[in-house]
């Protein structure tokens, strides 16, 4: 057990550095595909199997899919790789690079020298049955706050997604034929 | 179930966390971004896991959900506000969106 988590920390560390340093969009997200998998295999040896079913599911399942039809949506050419390959430059990538890094460096150290309190004698594995009764037990009101946020979300996209449509005043409609074709398009 | 230790997993966390940092700010392409900000959210759920399995209590597993929920929204709107700024401005260059206009 202790070997597949090692397995899949790596595969997930690995992964997300393809996904980031990717040119092509679709080549990153399938990376990140793998990336969320791994994770929910670390999920699973960690002793949450409910978890790793909602990461595939939500993560690898809904949310990619839909970054990917929105990139389908939008129709990307071979032009957009190149113009990809060209904003991501040595130079401007070193510097936040170097001072992550550093930050990285302090979080490791803190957590080398940290005296981690022992677990519980009780073995770690926390069940769905578990996770439910505290959910709808003193999480009610997050339960709630979560249904509410959801609904905000599928109105804003809604919102934020409608095509509206043109209106050109007709005096100006020949001044700007382009503008009326773009908008009929 | 595992003698996996916790510093091992947090570890694991901040890593994850540092990659989606990087990219969030190398990444002129704003789909890339919003990629880069699911990559942290779901290290800062991993964090939330390994902490909740080690004193064996549901409420790590709980806010788990919570950010996934949080996740899901954020995602979905992220990306109508991608449609409509590759609508009117016609590229994906962050950059382009930086004057205000009422």
């Amino acid at each position: 057990m202790e070997l597949t988590f090692y397995i899949a920390a790596a595969v997930a560390v690995l992964a997300t550095i393809m996904v980031i340093t990717r040119f092509n969009m679709i080549h990153a997200l399938l990376y990140l595909v793998v990336s969320f998998l791994a994770v929910a295999v670390v999920f699973l040896t960690l002793g949450a199997p409910f978890m790793a079913a909602l990461e595939v599911i939500v993560y690898a399942g809904a949310i990619v899919v839909l970054i990917i039809f929105v990139i389908m949506m939008l129709s990307l050419t071979r032009e957009d790789v190149e113009q990809e390959k060209a904003w991501l430059q040595p130079k401007l990538w070193l510097g936040p690079a170097l001072l992550s890094f550093a930050l990285l460096a302090e979080l490791v150290y803190l957590l080398v020298i940290a005296e981690m309190p022992a677990a519980p004698a009780a073995a770690s594995y926390v069940d769905a049955r578990a996770v439910g009764l505290a959910l709808y037990g003193p999480y009610v009101l997050g339960v709630q706050l979560s249904g509410i946020l959801l609904m905000a979300g599928i109105v804003g996209a809604y919102h934020l997604g409608r095509q509206k449509k043109k209106v050109i005043h007709r005096f100006l409609q020949e001044k700007e034929p382009q503008k009326e074709r773009s908008a009929a398009i | 179930m595992t003698t996996i230790p916790m510093e091992t997993g947090l570890l694991l966390a901040g890593v994850l966390f540092m990659l989606g940092l990087i990219s969030v700010m190398i990444r002129r392409n704003i789909i890339f971004m919003l990629i880069s900000v699911e990559i942290m959210l779901n290290a800062a759920g991993l964090a939330f896991i390994v902490a909740g399995n080690h004193w064996a209590q549901p409420d790590g597993q709980i806010m788990f959900i919570f950010i996934l929920t949080m996740a899901a929204a954020e995602v979905s709107v992220g990306l109508a506000l991608i449609l409509q700024i590759h609508h009117q401005l016609k590229t994906l260059n962050s950059d382009a969106a930086n004057f205000m206009k009422g």
